[in-house]
C-alpha cells in the first residue's frame, strides 16, 4: 500500500510521519506538495501537523483552499482513507471533512505532553489493532486543540459513535481533570459517519519508534496495514 | 577633520553609539567625515554586540582547536564532528535587551535569530535549548516579563518545527529589570561541504533572500549594547517581530539551494542587518560587495538608506552566488514563496558599496566595518574588589547552631524537612513543568528523553533523506545520539568570578556526563554589565580566565559564543545596578550507543544509591561548602563565601566513571548534586521516578546543612541495581578509591524519603516532595 503525506509550507510534522510509514513500515511513501492534486496513486492521505501556512489566520483556513486539499476532499468523496493528524484535524475540519471545530486551548497555552487515551471503538481500520475501552498513551502537541461543536453535532458524533480517541484518566475515565485542553465531551479523536475519514490532536506518530520508548501510536499504523494489504514488518510489531 | 568640524551634532554621534574618540577614528580611516548612512553603519558594526571592542582580548585566551573542531568561532555557529560522516553545528546567542522591552518578540526573534545562525552552515535545526533569568516571581512586571518570554520561545520554536529540548531558568532579584534570555541551536550538516560566509568570485552575484526589509529593529545591535533605562521603554521599535512560518519555509528553501552547489557563501542577516552581511562576506572573504538598495524588496515605502542599512528586519539572508546560476536559485525561493532578487556583486576593490537611485550612498573599507574594528584594553582591578573581599570574609561559623530537629532562619526555627521542602519549592530549583509544557519537545521525532527527565536533553541524531532516496528505508536502531546543556550558577560567578566560571563548564560537562555523553564542545553565552566600570571589567576578564582553563581541563574547546555587555539597569537615582555576571557554557556531548543512556530518577525498588565526589564525611575543604550556594541564600537570606572551588582532577575522574558505569549498564540513574547540595538531588530523584529513598548519613564533624545542603565536590547521586554491587563497587574503588560512598537504597513510594544521621533528619512522604516541587511556579503564576 502507498502513503501520500501532505506538506504545506508551515507542515513540520510531515517527516516525522514519513519516518514512520516509509522508515518503520517499509511502505512507499510520496511527499505531496500542496499545490499537487493528483492522488490516485495514494491509498491512504496523511495530513501532518504543523502550522499550514502560519496558521496565522485561523488553523487550517487557507490550508483548506490549497490544490492538495480540493484532492483530498474528491479522494474522500470516493470512500478512500485520510488521516488529519493536529494540523491535520484543524484542516480537515475547516474543509468540512469532519464536523465541529479546534478553539484555543482551556488555559490559553501550548500543550506539549503525553497524555491516557480510550480508544472508543475498534471496529474501522483505524482502531483495529487496539482492544475496545483500552487506554493508551500518545503525545500531544498544541495550542488549539479543544474540539468544539454545538450541541446537535455532538449528539450525532455520540450516536453515530464517531469518536474514536476520549481524553481519559490512567483507569480510562474521561472526566475534567483529565482533558488536557477543555474540549467538549473530552474528544481527542473523531471520524465521519462513514469512517474513512479519522482526525485527532494526539500524535501517533511520535509513539511508534521503540528506540525513542513510546509505541502505543504504532497500531494505529498496523491497522491501516493489516486493512489495506501492507506487510508489517516483523521486528517492530508493538 | 575633528569631532568638532563634524557635519553632525555630538548628540547625533552619541545617538549611533559612537564615542568621540571612536569618530575621530572613523574620520582618519574614511579620510573625510562619514554621512549619516555611514555613520549608522560604523555604529551598529562598532558595537559590542558585532565587533567585541571590550571581550576580543578576552576571548583570544579560549582554546578553540581539538580534533572534532571543524569549524571554531568566527563563522555563523561551529561545527563538530560527530564521526561516521555526521556534523553538528551549535551555537548560543542572546536576545537580552529586546526581551527586557516587548518579552514575547523578543525572545520569539531570539530562537529565530539563532536558528538562522545554524541552516546558513548548511545544517538543518535539530534542537533548541534556552537559558533564562529573571527577577523574583514576587514581582508583577517579573511574571509579565517571565510569561511573555516563555510563550515567544513557545511560538516561534513550535511553529518552526524544532524541539526546544532543554535549558534552565532561575529567579533573582538580580535580573529584575534585565533579564536574560539565551537561545542555544543544535543542527545536523545537511549539504556536502559546510557552507561559510566569506564572499568569493569577483563578479558573482549577491543575492537578498527571505523576507522583505522594514523599519523594524532599527538599529538593534547599538540598542543591545547600551544600558537599559526607563527611556528604553520608548524604544520599542528597535525590537524586530519574527515571522516562524516564514523562517520554516526559509530553513527548507536554504537548504535545497544549498545542495544545487550554486551558492558560494551565505550569511544570515541578523544584528545590523545589511550592513553587518555585506561588510562581513566581503572582509572574511577578501574582497568587496557593491549592493544596490532599490532592488530589495521592502514592506515599507519612503525609506532612506540609513534606514535600509540598519533595519534588523528577521528572516532574511545573504547568497553569494555561482555567476549564472542565479536563476536556479530564485525559482527555488519563489517556491516556497520568498524573495530572492540579485541586488549586488562581488567586487575587487575591498569596499561595502551601497547604491541608491543611481548615486553611492555609502562607501566604507569592508575591514574597517567588520575586522579592523576598535579594540580596547582595560585596567583590570589590581586586588579582588571590596565587594567580594567582604563576601570571602563569611564563614559559616556566623550562622546559627544546628540541632537534630532544625535551625534557626527567618525568624523561628525550621526542621530539616521544612527547609528541604522550601528549597524544593523555589523557583530556580522546583519544576520547571510550566514552562517545557509550552515548548513543543518532541517534534522531528528524534527527543530520546523528556525535558525533566535527566541532567541534560538527549536527542537521536537521524540523517534526513532527500526525497530522491525516499524508498530506502533508515535502520532505527543504529543512531548515534547527542546530548545538549546550557549551565551557569551565576551567584558562584558573582561571588568568584575565575571560580564560578570554571563551576559552570564542570556542572555541563557534569550533566552530559550523566546521561552518559561524551562532553565535545562548548559555546558560550557572556553575559555581563559594563565593562567601562572596573568591576565589570574585572568580572569579564576573571570569568574568561575560568572559562578558558575549565574548557582546556575538560577538553571542550570554544567553537563561538556571544557576548552581551552593559546588562544593566539604572534606578530611580540613575545608578547603574548590574546583574550578576553570567556566562553561560552551552556544551554539547556525543553518546556512540542511544540504548547506553541514563535519566536522573530511581528505577526500581532496592536498587543502592551511591554518591560519587567527595564524600559527605571528607575533612572540611574548600571543594565543599556552603558558601555562595541556595541554602544560604534563600534559608539564610545571606549571599556570601566563596563559592566552591572545581577540583579539575576530582570531576574528570568522577565524570569518567559515571559515564562507564552507564556504558557498562551499571548505573541506572544519575543526578548531579548542584542548587540545594546531596539533599535536594536525592529528592529530586525520589520524585523523577516516584519512588522513595532510605538513606544514612555517616557521622561527621561537619554541620548538619553542611552535609545536607552544601555544594560543590563533583558530585553525582547514582543508582545500581544490587545484581551489580560488587563489581560496581570494585570498579569504584580502583577508580576513585575513596571519593566515593553508598548512601542507601531506593524504596518504594509508600515510604517516602527518609534520610537518617545519629537520628532522623528527614522524612518526607513523596507526595509532600512531589506537590511542593511541582506545584511552586505554577503558584505565583495562579493569580
Amino acid at each position: 500500500m502507498k502513503f501520500g503525506v501532505i506538506v504545506f509550507p508551515g507542515s513540520n510534522c510531515d517527516r516525522d510521519v514519513a519516518y514512520v510509514t516509509r522508515d518503520l513500515l517499509r511502505q512507499p511513501t510520496r511527499m505531496i506538495w500542496h499545490e499537487d492534486s493528483d492522488l490516485s496513486d495514494v491509498d491512504v492521505v496523511i495530513i501532518p501537523g504543523g502550522f499550514s501556512y502560519g496558521d496565522y489566520l485561523r488553523c487550517g483556513a487557507i490550508a483548506r483552499f490549497s490544490p492538495a486539499m480540493r484532492a483530498v476532499i474528491d479522494h474522500a468523496d470516493q470512500g478512500k482513507y485520510v488521516l488529519g493528524i493536529c494540523n491535520g484535524l484543524q484542516v480537515l475540519t475547516e474543509a468540512k471533512l469532519l464536523p465541529g471545530a479546534l478553539v484555543r486551548n482551556r488555559d490559553l497555552h501550548f500543550i506539549c505532553d503525553r497524555v491516557p487515551l480510550r480508544v472508543e471503538r475498534t471496529d474501522l481500520l483505524w482502531t483495529s489493532h487496539y482492544r475496545p475501552g483500552e487506554v493508551i498513551t500518545l503525545p500531544i502537541a498544541h495550542g488549539e486543540g479543544s474540539y468544539y461543536a454545538d450541541a446537535d453535532t455532538l449528539k450525532a458524533l455520540e450516536d453515530n459513535r464517531q469518536v474514536l480517541f476520549r481524553y481519559c484518566s490512567a483507569d480510562g475515565t474521561p472526566d475534567s481533570a483529565n482533558n488536557p485542553n477543555g474540549s467538549l465531551q473530552n474528544i481527542a479523536g473523531i471520524c465521519n459517519l462513514q469512517g474513512n475519514v479519522l482526525g485527532m490532536m494526539p500524535h501517533p506518530e511520535r509513539a511508534a519508534d521503540p528506540a525513542l520508548g513510546a509505541t502505543d501510536g504504532i497500531r494505529l499504523f498496523h491497522g491501516m496495514l493489516a486493512a489495506l494489504g501492507g506487510d508489517i514488518p516483523a521486528k517492530i510489531i508493538g | 577633520m575633528s569631532v568638532s568640524s563634524a557635519p553632525f551634532s555630538a548628540e547625533a554621534i552619541a545617538a549611533e553609539g559612537i564615542k568621540p574618540e571612536e569618530y575621530a577614528e572613523i574620520v582618519q580611516r574614511l579620510g573625510r567625515h562619514p554621512n549619516k548612512a555611514e555613520l549608522g553603519m560604523f555604529g551598529v558594526m562598532w558595537s559590542e554586540h558585532c565587533c567585541y571592542k571590550n571581550s576580543r582580548s578576552l576571548l583570544k585566551q579560549f582554546p578553540t582547536e581539538g580534533d572534532r573542531v571543524l569549524v571554531g568561532p568566527g563563522e555563523n555557529a561551529g561545527v563538530v564532528d560527530l564521526g561516521n560522516g555526521l556534523h553538528l553545528a551549535f551555537k548560543i546567542e542572546s536576545h537580552n535587551h529586546p526581551s527586557a522591552v516587548e518579552p514575547f518578540q523578543g525572545a520569539a526573534t531570539g530562537v529565530g535569530g539563532i536558528l538562522r545562525d545554524i541552516f546558513t552552515m548548511g545544517a538543518r535545526p535539530i534542537a533548541i535549548l534556552n537559558s533564562l533569568r529573571f527577577g523574583s516571581l514576587d514581582d508583577a512586571r517579573t511574571r509579565r516579563l517571565f510569561s511573555g518570554v516563555v510563550a515567544g520561545i513557545s511560538h516561534y520554536g513550535n511553529c518552526v518545527g524544532v524541539p526546544t529540548v532543554g535549558g534552565e531558568v532561575y529567579f533573582d532579584p538580580a535580573y529584575s529589570g534585565n533579564p536574560l534570555v539565551n537561545a542555544m541551536a543544535l543542527g545536523l550538516m545537511e549539504t556536502e561541504e559546510i557552507v561559510k560566509s566569506g564572499a568569493k568570485g569577483i563578479g558573482n552575484p549577491v543575492l537578498y533572500v527571505g523576507s522583505t526589509t522594514g523599519r523594524d529593529g532599527m538599529g538593534g545591535a547599538s540598542f543591545a549594547s547600551a544600558e537599559l533605562s526607563d527611556a528604553s521603554m520608548d524604544d520599542r521599535p528597535a525590537v524586530q517581530v519574527g515571522d516562524p512560518f516564514l523562517e520554516k519555509s526559509l530553513i527548507e528553501a536554504c537548504l535545497e539551494a544549498f545542495k544545487t552547489g550554486a551558492v558560494v557563501a551565505a550569511q544570515d542577516m541578523g544584528a545590523a542587518g545589511i550592513t553587518c552581511s555585506t561588510s562581513e562576506m566581503a572582509a572574511k572573504g577578501g574582497v568587496g560587495i557593491e549592493l544596490d538598495l532599490d532592488k530589495i524588496p521592502v514592506r515599507e515605502t519612503g525609506m532612506v538608506p540609513y534606514e535600509y542599512l540598519l533595519s534588523e528586519s528577521q528572516e532574511r539572508m545573504l547568497f553569494v552566488a555561482e555567476k549564472g546560476r542565479e536563476q536556479e536559485l530564485i525559482d527555488i525561493f519563489e517556491r516556497w514563496g520568498l524573495h530572492a532578487v540579485a541586488a549586488g556583486t562581488v567586487i575587487a576593490e575591498p569596499v561595502v558599496r551601497i547604491l541608491f537611485q543611481g548615486a553611492i550612498a555609502a562607501e566604507i573599507p569592508a575591514t574597517a566595518l567588520a575586522d579592523n574594528t576598535p579594540i580596547y584594553h582595560r585596567e583590570l582591578l589590581s586586588e579582588p574588589p571590596d565587594y567580594a573581599q567582604k563576601a570571602w570574609a563569611w564563614t559559616p561559623a556566623t550562622l546559627p547552631d544546628c540541632t537534630i530537629t532544625g535551625i534557626e532562619a527567618q525568624g523561628k526555627v525550621l526542621t530539616w524537612n521544612e527547609i528541604l521542602l522550601q528549597l524544593l519549592a523555589t523557583p530556580s530549583i522546583s519544576s520547571k513543568q510550566w514552562v517545557y509544557r509550552q515548548y513543543d519537545h518532541q517534534v522531528q521525532n528524534n527527543t530520546v528523553i523528556m525535558p525533566g527527565g535527566a541532567d541534560a536533553a538527549v536527542i537521536r541524531i537521524r540523517p534526513l533523506v532527500s526525497s530522491k532516496d525516499l524508498n530506502k528505508p533508515q535502520a532505527s536502531n543504529s543512531f548515534p545520539g547527542v546530548a545538549a546543556t546550557v549551565d551557569c550558577n551565576a551567584r558562584y560567578v558573582y561571588l568568584n568570578p575565575y571560580e564560578g566560571a570554571k563551576a559552570a563548564v564542570a556542572e555541563a560537562a557534569r550533566n552530559l556526563s550523566c546521561v552518559g555523553a561524551e562532553p565535545l564542545a562548548v559555546t558560550d553565552n557572556l553575559n555581563f554589565g559594563s565593562p567601562e566600570n572596573a568591576i565589570g571589567y574585572w568580572q569579564l576578564a576573571e570569568a574568561c580566565r575560568g572559562l578558558s582553563e575549565a574548557c582546556i581541563a575538560f577538553s571542550t574547546p570554544v567553537t563561538g559564543g556571544n557576548v552581551s555587555l552593559y546588562n544593566e539597569t539604572l534606578d530611580a537615582d540613575g545608578k547603574p545596578q548590574s546583574i550578576y555576571p553570567t556566562p553561560v557554557v552551552g556544551m554539547v556531548g556525543l553518546i556512540p550507543d542511544l540504548t547506553k543512556i541514563c535519566g536522573q530518577g530511581w528505577q526500581s525498588e532496592g536498587d543502592l544509591i551511591y554518591l560519587m565526589g567527595t564524600p559527605l564525611d571528607a575533612a572540611p575543604s574548600a571543594v565543599v561548602t556552603l558558601g555562595g550556594s541556595e541554602y544560604l541564600a534563600a534559608v539564610q537570606d545571606v549571599i556570601a563565601g566563596q563559592p566552591p572551588i572545581v577540583d579539575f582532577d576530582l570531576e574528570c575522574k568522577v565524570q569518567t566513571v559515571c559515564r562507564e558505569g552507564i556504558r557498562q549498564g551499571w548505573i541506572r540513574s544519575a543526578h548531579d548534586s548542584a542548587e540545594g547540595g546531596v539533599a535536594v538531588a536525592i529528592a529530586e530523584s525520589c520524585i523523577s521516578g516516584n519512588l522513595g529513598a532510605t538513606l544514612t548519613f555517616p557521622t561527621s564533624e561537619s554541620r548538619l546543612d553542611h552535609l545536607l545542603f552544601a555544594e560543590g565536590g563533583a558530585r553525582i547521586i547514582v543508582s545500581v541495581a544490587r545484581s551489580h554491587q560488587s563489581v560496581w563497587e570494585a570498579y569504584l574503588q580502583t577508580h576513585l578509591e575513596n571519593d566515593w560512598q553508598a548512601l542507601g537504597v531506593v524504596n518504594s513510594r509508600t515510604e517516602g524519603l527518609s534520610i537518617t544521621f545519629t537520628n532522623s533528619v528527614i522524612k518526607v512522604e513523596m507526595d509532600t516532595l512531589s506537590d511542593r516541587w511541582k506545584g511552586a511556579i505554577e503558584s505565583y503564576l495562579a493569580d
